[in-house]
C-alpha cells in the first residue's frame, strides 16, 4: 500500500494513547507490532477530572497490549506545550462498550 | 475485504469517526488497513469542550476494534457500485 497504516512514523515520537478503559497514557513510542501491542518509554497517565486540573501520574516504561488500545495520537509538542493542564477540567473519557 | 477496498477508495476525503467510547475524531482519511484500523490527519474532536483529552493532537491512529460509526460525506458513497459489488460477494465470485 502506497500510504502506510503502520505506526513506523510514530517511533520515537512523543504519542498520546486512549486505552479501552478510558485512560489517557502519554509518552514515546519504542516499538509496536501486528496486534498494535506497543511499547512506551518515559510515560505518565493523564488524569482528567471535573473538581481539579489535570493530573500527572509518572509511570515509566510501559508495553500496553493492543486489545486494549483505543486511539494512538501523535502528540504536538508546540501545541501542547501552549496547553496549561492546571485549568483543564473534564470527565474522564467513558471506557469502550463493545 | 469489500470494505477494506472501499475505504481505500475514500482517503484523502473527510470523515468523522464515532468510536465506542462515544468520541467523534473529524479528520482527513490518511489511510486504511486490513483490520480497518484507520489512520486520520488534521484531526479535531467534534466536542471539544467536552473532550479535550485530544487537544494537542492532529494525527491519530484509531484501532480498528473501537470504531462505531464512520461518517462519509455524501457524494463518497456510489451505492450502485457498493450493491453489486457486495452482491457479487455474497454469491461466492
Amino acid at each position: 500500500m502506497a500510504t502506510a497504516t503502520g505506526l513506523e512514523s510514530l517511533v520515537d515520537q512523543i504519542i498520546s494513547v486512549i486505552t479501552n478503559d478510558g485512560r489517557n497514557i502519554v509518552g514515546v513510542l519504542k516499538g509496536f507490532d501486528q496486534a498494535t501491542n506497543i511499547i512506551l518509554d518515559e510515560s505518565h497517565e493523564r488524569v482528567f477530572s471535573t473538581k481539579e486540573g489535570v493530573q500527572q501520574v509518572v509511570l515509566g516504561l510501559y508495553i500496553i497490549r493492543g486489545d486494549n488500545i483505543g486511539v494512538i495520537g501523535e502528540l504536538d509538542e508546540e501545541l501542547d506545550a501552549s496547553l496549561d493542564l492546571s485549568k483543564l477540567r473534564a470527565q474522564p473519557l467513558k471506557p469502550v462498550v463493545h | 475485504m469489500l470494505f477494506f477496498s472501499y475505504f481505500k477508495d475514500l482517503v484523502g476525503q473527510e470523515v468523522t469517526v464515532e468510536l465506542k467510547n462515544d468520541l467523534a475524531i473529524r479528520g482527513t482519511l490518511h489511510s486504511v488497513d486490513q483490520y480497518l484500523n484507520i489512520k486520520l490527519e488534521n484531526t479535531r474532536v467534534v466536542d471539544q469542550d467536552k473532550y479535550p483529552h485530544m487537544l494537542s493532537v492532529r494525527n491519530c491512529f484509531i484501532r480498528g476494534s473501537v470504531v462505531r460509526y464512520v461518517q462519509l460525506p455524501p457524494d463518497g458513497v456510489d451505492v450502485d457500485l457498493l450493491h453489486d459489488a457486495a452482491r457479487r460477494e455474497a454469491r461466492g465470485g
